[in-house]
């Protein structure tokens, strides 16, 4: 081992332990899974990945393929956000799923139009006083939708101490059953105008990527940030300096809750119908993003960029196996591996760099 | 004003019957370095973890900087001033040396809640001062507590002390752990703090240390405290009579 000398008596420092920040791991690996594609394409199917190709367009980019890689993402993006903080400090979010499904159903009865094609709406859940409300009502009924239920995960974690994994798993599965219970399984469907506009277009993508550079601040530059890594660093260390940990763990598991209910407002209004299975499996992609973007599962490693990262990373693969015109089931069994190799090479990366 | 900063009298503990700690009679005045020795058992610990606000005392007071104070908690002990380096480091591994100094202290630039924007800036040059006055030289500040040794993690738990304004500074067995140059460095830094007039508490297993860095002795046994010896008036011979039993506490009448 390569080590200088420092300080009085000479204590032992090794400077290759001074590691590059692991976010330049993940763009490596973005960029190296994205330049497979292209060159598999050159290959084998005569077209590029990543660069227009059609001559009646100037650009040099694909810029139709672009969008949908980030378009792809960002409602799942947003949960990202939240479990990437809930991870950090050394927890685990199962339920974002199941709270986007319940979300999307409750905030969508609130935003129906009472007229469609001059008939009444066929789905219509409440009575005329729930038709064709402002904008805003849906919204704050359903972030609401999400403050609740990461609150009482939150509350739960931190009062009664049973493990994270637990709780949320109880609240993945209780969520799930009210979103099949809301409208006995049936579809809520047609919103106002105004609600439709919230997941139009790239407007997902805008959202995420403002929360995301939201969230890179808080992380980093507040107190809130800092005490996420202390807590998931060492949460014995937080209490004994003064940090209040259990206030802290219902903040995150609330925060979360919020993203999954602002990501159930999004892609219900994008899909512009609300179902009880929406959401399912999102709680995972979620994590896998996180994971892949070099978020510890240990706790009190990991940033939003890396988050970012995961997700492009995602949401690449999706396109590029399209692109490749491979079956679907292929990703899923690709994101499997991706997800256990990320876990594999956190751990190795973990015992590599023990304590000098 | 008296140069006395911290008085026990009559501290005592009892976990369900077990006389932990019993009619503890302590004084430690300003810029004063105690060691505290005492076989395993004998009530070091317990007396510190009252004195800490780890545990509260059954009975007797605790009078530190002229006031009477009843610590609920180690956060209430360190607000009035009493700085403990734990035997376990509470250090968060994945945070940098400042964030580490500061953990639940923070320094804000705008306050709101619990987003209050941090003052990394003004951390970063506290933590300098602070190292300073320690006598620690820590290669990178920014690098994480995880990718240091003992001895440096240790010298950080101890800066952390100087960090604050604090008026005493406890240290659990803070060599236990530490090899010999490392041993030697944290050594380093008691004595800095001596000069610098910092009262300090020190619980040592170690003779040849405790002679080398303390001005007094005193010996636990059985939850009493049985000797409290100048270390001009005394050798390791006898404090290890005291700590066995095989000398009693005769001489402690008046000494303080």
């Amino acid at each position: 081992m390569a080590q200088t000398s420092h300080g009085i008596g000479g204590l032992s420092y090794d400077p290759a332990k001074n590691s590059r920040p692991p976010e330049l791991n993940v763009l490596l690996a973005l960029v190296l899974i994205t330049t497979a594609f292209e060159l598999i394409g050159r290959l084998f199917m005569g077209d590029s990945f990543l660069f227009n190709t059609r001559e009646n367009v100037d650009a040099l980019f694909n810029w139709q393929r672009l969008n949908i890689i980030i378009l792809q993402v960002s409602i799942v993006g947003i949960i990202a956000l939240g479990v990437t903080q809930v991870i950090i400090s050394g927890g685990i979010d199962l339920s974002s799923g199941s709270i986007v499904g319940a979300t999307a159903m409750i905030t969508m009865s609130f935003a129906q139009t009472a007229i469609v094609n001059g008939n009444p709406n066929p789905k219509a859940i409440f009575g005329d006083w729930a038709m064709d409300l402002p904008v805003l009502v849906p919204v704050a009924v359903g972030l609401c939708c999400g403050l609740i239920a990461g609150l009482v995960n939150g509350a739960l974690i931190a009062y009664t101490r049973i493990p994270p994994f637990i709780a949320t798993l109880g609240m993945m599965v209780f969520a799930r059953g009210l979103s099949r219970w809301w409208s006995n399984g049936n579809p809520v469907s047609f919103p106002t105008e105004g609600y439709a506009v919230i997941g139009q277009g790239m407007m997902p993508v805008v959202i995420f990527v403002s929360l995301a550079v939201l969230f890179h601040l808080v992380l980093n530059h507040t107190k809130y940030g800092k005490h996420c890594y202390a807590i998931g660093s060492n949460e014995q260390a937080s209490r004994m300096s003064g940090i209040k940990v259990n206030n802290h763990k219902v903040l995150v598991y609330t925060i979360a809750g919020i993203l999954a209910a602002l990501a159930a407002v999004v892609v219900s209004s994008k899909n512009l119908t609300a179902q009880s299975g929406m959401g399912m499996m999102y709680e995972l992609d979620a994590i896998a993003m996180a994971v892949i973007g070099g978020v510890s599962l240990q706790g009190g490693r990991g940033s939003i960029l890396g988050t970012v990262l995961g997700a492009l990373i995602f949401g690449v693969i999706i396109s590029g196996f399209t692109f490749l015109k491979l079956d679907a089931y292929y990703q899923e069994m690709v994101k499997g591996v991706i997800i256990v190799g990320a876990v594999v090479l956190d751990q190795w990366r973990q015992k590599n760099r023990g304590r000098g | 004003m008296s140069n006395v900063i911290l008085e026990t009298r009559g501290l005592t503990k009892h976990y369900s019957g077990v006389h932990a700690l019993s009619d503890a009679n302590f004084i430690l005045h300003k810029g004063e370095h105690v060691a505290i020795m005492g076989d395993n058992g004998a009530g070091k610990s317990t007396f510190v973890r009252q004195l800490t606000g780890v545990e509260q005392p059954t009975r007797g007071q605790i009078v530190f900087d002229g006031i009477e104070h009843t610590f609920a908690s180690p956060i209430e002990a360190r607000e009035a001033g009493i700085e403990t380096v734990f035997q376990n480091l509470a250090l968060a591994d994945d945070l940098d040396v400042p964030s580490n100094l500061f953990l639940g202290r923070e320094k804000f630039r705008i306050r709101l809640g619990p987003f209050s924007i941090l003052d990394k800036k003004a951390m970063r040059e506290a933590t300098t001062q602070a190292l300073i006055k320690t006598g620690v030289k820590i290669p990178n500040l920014m690098n994480t507590i995880r990718n240091m040794s003992g001895g440096q993690r240790q010298c950080v738990a101890i800066a952390r002390t100087a960090a604050f304004k604090s008026k005493l500074v406890i240290m659990d067995e803070p060599t236990a752990a530490l090899g010999v140059q490392e041993t030697a460095q944290v050594e380093n830094i008691i004595r800095t703090l001596k000069e610098a007039g910092e009262p300090l508490i020190l619980i040592s297993h170690n003779m040849r240390q405790v002679f080398d860095l303390a001005d007094r002795i005193v010996v636990f046994r059985r939850g009493r405290i049985v000797a409290n010896l100048r270390k001009e008036e005394t050798d390791g011979q006898d404090v290890v009579s005291y700590i066995t039993g095989a000398k009693t506490g005769a001489e402690f009448e008046g000494a303080t």
